[in-house]
């Protein structure tokens, strides 16, 4: 895989055939075009050389071509934008049924969570065929996950998250790279994506979990006396989180938004942003009381939370208790 | 317009070179051309020091283990070369250097409009260089030339204030410069000089001028906040002081982008110059060619966040600034395809300078194409931050100003000194600089479609024989730089003196004697010609074989 001069990467990604197109196509137009006028250019430089006797010809320009090569490259150009833009739709819309993973960036390593619950540093495993979504954030700098194979890259930032999908095509191991310049070991954050085959790929699932993220979130909600107010009954002081991800919410001041996982984020770390219409901005930050890690391990739990799963309702029906007890601390903060 | 014939006096003349000695001569000077003066020994000294970190960078990107240096001290070298090539060479160099002193002469004025801000404009330039020279002396900054957030106001413990002080002088000097060129060229002009028959070198400085005095403000806020977030924890950037950093890079962009038609756009108004003195014709279609300046200045400010496809910014955002995008390829193509046009029929000659023209249209081209696959959405997000995108801004920044510099440096080279280069050598240090060039830069757009990403200290294996490529056209070209520098500097005391006008060029500038006196005209100057009239000119001299000394 690794020749000593490579002029095209491996093409891993479903995207990757299309961006390849989208390149060669520029190509064709590019090196058309420079031939075009080096060739131009290096035949007037000797048809039109200096000689005695022979004066140049003055001219005195021509709208015709002026308008001509204005206009011209517009519809060349048209076509290069529209094309760069299927392309790029088809890299930023992740299908509805990908797996989820957790990235955290932090000076100089990824940190990778699986739903599943598995945890990786700098690897990240996944199989082959399947769509995988990435919900990323940063604990420190702005850093860029970037899989040349693949042909993606998506900065991550701290404070929020930016989304990235692919779906691996070939099964290989494939360099994860930081693309944004984060400080002194930015070379160094560097991993790699291990593309598996689905067999293969459950046998390593079935390695190493911790137990799903989202039963991890459901402690956390627990512990951190979360369920207190958000009730399932919607009751509690704080809006019922069952099925609200994805949905659109109506805020205090009448504007609306989708509940997506950034405004769940937001809605932890800073409460009084955006409040739900019809409730108290009652609730405290939890702003430097839950990492990164655990920020995605609650947004995971809060997206399990469908409403018509009633697996989902007995689950919370056994949580309330503890929580009491847990909430007063926790409110205490 | 009938040209003097070109005497050279046994006798000495006075010029502005030899009315005053002594130091203080050129350091209380407001003389627009001895501060030009100033200015060309200044930005070479910069040019210099950016090259050697620039060298150092290469040498260690020959292995691919971080082998020479520091991880620290590469990025060091990286943020020293691209902020001493950026704010201390490529965006003074044609304006300060060429405009300061062509365009009075070229308008038909004795000096600027405010020849002591134009002083002062210099020492800011000093000041903000040497603060810079003291900040790489005492540790240096790792931010990279962007000081993107909240690493550099936050994560970083390198000199981010005092360098972001030198860059905001900087700034306030470029912005002063702008201004007296835009009170110049408007209130300055000779009698008979109207817009449409300025040289198009004045027009592109002009559009210049307007980015200079609308753009830099900009970044000197930035600045300022980015300081302020360092010193005080205001939060402005970092978002755990409640800050957004996306909204840094919105700022910064919105000024460098602009900067970039900052130090390309004056670099194609000398073009214009060459390409018809050396094509003895009038630009083709000189009306587009000065109109797309300033489509170019003001198109420029509105495709800022092409920077940001994958940074965050909305799918709809990043639709509407790559359609812009597009918009302002349509000025660079109608300039490329008039230069060209302008060649058709001409009577061509291949001295130095035309030889640095040429060049400029072979790297502008690949530049420019280039930049189409940056605006495409679907290529961008694979290839931005990587060494593609390095490649194609060393085309356009170093390929096109520096080609255009140096193409320039060389045709007004018997005006500002009186001497004449010798043309075997210019001519050979353009072809060095053409193929060294591309030995460097060509490779990097592979390595950069590979995957290698920008701002790596040490990277995979594979990547290293397109870096050892890239390295060795370093060394030429390096070379190919030093060479000018050093047959330029001879010719200064051993060059043949040089005639008044030996081009036979258009313009006012060589009406006037080599070098000009301090005032410049011996009277005002009435204009009653076209630019660029070589046709009249041939009349004249009718297509003399050689008519420089050689």
């Amino acid at each position: 895989m690794f020749d000593n001069f490579p002029l095209w990467p491996e093409q891993a990604s479903s995207v990757a055939a299309s961006v390849d197109a989208l390149y060669i196509f520029f190509l064709i137009v590019s090196i058309g075009m420079t031939a075009l006028l080096y060739f131009i250019l290096i035949f007037f430089a000797a048809r039109y050389r200096r000689q005695p006797g022979i004066k140049a010809t003055p001219n005195e320009g021509s709208l015709v071509l002026e308008l001509s090569w204005s206009i011209a490259p517009m519809f060349v150009f048209v076509a290069m934008f529209l094309f760069g833009a299927v392309v790029f739709f088809q890299e930023r819309t992740p299908p509805k049924d990908a797996t989820e993973v957790y990235v955290v960036a932090k000076q100089w390593m990824w940190k990778l969570e699986h739903m599943e619950g598995q945890r990786e540093i700098n690897e990240l495993h996944v199989p082959v065929g399947q769509n995988v979504k990435l919900i990323m954030t940063s604990q420190d700098v702005i850093h860029s996950f970037f899989v040349p194979a693949f042909r993606l890259k998506t900065d991550v930032l701290p404070g929020r998250y930016t989304i990235m999908w692919f779906r691996a095509t070939k099964p290989g191991t494939y360099h994860l790279f930081c693309a944004e310049y984060c400080g002194t070991q930015h070379s160094g954050m560097i991993g790699s994506i291990v593309v598996m085959e689905p067999a293969q790929y459950q046998a390593w699932t079935n390695g190493g979990s911790t137990g799903p993220l989202s039963v991890e979130g459901e402690k956390l909600f627990s512990e951190l006396g979360c369920a207190t107010c958000h009730r399932q009954d919607a009751q509690g002081r704080g809006p019922a989180l069952a099925g609200v991800f994805g949905r659109p919410v109506t805020l205090e001041d009448g504007r609306t938004v989708v509940a997506d996982e950034n405004y769940l984020r937001e809605s932890i770390m800073d409460p009084q942003a955006k409040i739900v219409r019809g409730y108290k901005p009652v609730m405290p930050t939890f702003q430097g009381l839950v990492t990164d890690e655990q920020m995605g391990a609650l947004v995971a739990y809060i997206k399990s939370l469908a409403p018509a799963k009633p697996a989902d309702v007995l689950n919370k029906a056994s949580l309330t208790a503890p929580d009491r007890a847990a909430a007063k601390g926790g409110q205490a903060r | 317009m009938s040209t003097p014939a070109a005497i050279v006096p046994a006798v000495e003349r006075e010029d502005y070179l030899n009315k005053e000695y002594g130091v203080w001569s050129w350091l209380l000077t407001v003389d627009h051309k001895r501060i030009a003066l100033l200015y060309l020994a200044s930005v070479t000294f910069f040019f210099f020091i950016g090259g050697i970190f620039a060298l150092l960078v290469r040498l260690e990107l020959l292995t691919p283990a971080g082998d020479l240096m520091q991880a620290d001290t590469y990025n060091k070298a990286f943020t020293m070369h691209g902020m001493v090539m950026v704010f201390f060479f490529l965006i003074p160099v044609v304006p300060a250097v060429l405009g300061n002193f062509l365009i009075p002469l070229m308008i038909g004025a004795k000096d600027l409009a405010f020849p002591r801000i134009n002083l002062l404009s210099w020492y800011l330039y000093i000041f903000g260089g040497s603060l810079m020279v003291h900040c790489m002396l005492t540790g240096g900054v790792d931010t990279g030339w962007t000081f993107y957030t909240p690493f550099s106001t936050a994560f970083t413990n390198t000199k981010i204030i005092e360098a972001g002080l030198a860059a905001f002088m900087a700034g306030f000097s470029s912005i002063l410069t702008g201004l007296n060129f835009i009170v110049t060229i408007h209130r300055m002009r000779a009698p008979g000089m109207t817009w449409s028959r300025l040289p198009l070198f004045v027009w592109a400085h002009y559009a210049t001028s307007i980015i200079q005095i609308l753009g830099t403000p900009v970044i000197a806020i930035t600045i300022l906040l980015v300081a302020a977030e360092r010193l005080f924890h205001l939060g402005v950037f970092d978002p755990k002081l409640g800050g957004d950093p996306l909204l840094f890079q919105h700022l910064f962009w919105f000024y460098s982008h602009p900067a970039v038609y900052i130090m390309i756009l004056p670099s194609m108004g000398v073009i214009s110059e060459l390409i018809a003195c050396f094509s003895r014709k009038r630009i083709f279609g000189y009306n587009f060619v000065a109109l797309s300046s300033i489509g170019i200045a003001v198109i420029g400010f509105i495709v800022w966040a092409h920077h940001m496809f994958v940074a965050g910014i909305s799918l709809y955002a990043a639709l509407i600034f790559s359609a812009l995008t597009y918009l302002v390829g349509v000025p660079s193509a109608i300039k490329t395809f008039n230069w060209t046009a302008t060649m058709y029929k001409g009577s061509i000659r291949y001295d130095a300078p035309m030889l640095y023209a040429f060049g400029f249209l072979g790297l502008f081209i690949v530049g420019g194409l280039t930049g189409l696959f940056l605006a495409a959405l679907g290529i961008d997000v694979h290839v931005t931050d990587t060494y593609f995108v390095v490649a194609h801004f060393h085309y356009i920044m170093v390929g096109g100003t520096l080609m255009a510099y140096l193409g320039g440096i060389h045709f007004w080279w018997p005006k500002i000194t009186g001497r004449l280069y010798p043309e075997g050598w210019a001519r050979l240090a353009a072809l060095i600089v053409f193929v060294g060039f591309n030995l460097t830069f060509f490779p990097q757009f592979i390595l950069g479609y590979v995957g290698m990403p920008r701002r790596y200290y040490q990277y995979p294996p594979e990547f290293q024989v397109l870096n050892i490529l890239s390295t060795a056209g370093a060394t030429i070209l390096g070379l190919g730089y030093l060479l000018p520098m050093i047959y330029l500097t001879w010719s200064m005391r051993y060059g043949k003196p040089a005639p008044d006008n030996p081009w036979h060029a258009a313009g006012l500038e060589w009406t006037v004697q080599s070098p000009p006196t301090t005032f410049n005209f011996p009277q005002e100057p009435v204009v009653t010609w076209e630019a660029y009239n070589y046709d009249e000119i041939d009349d004249v001299h009718p297509h003399e074989e050689a008519p420089v000394a050689r």
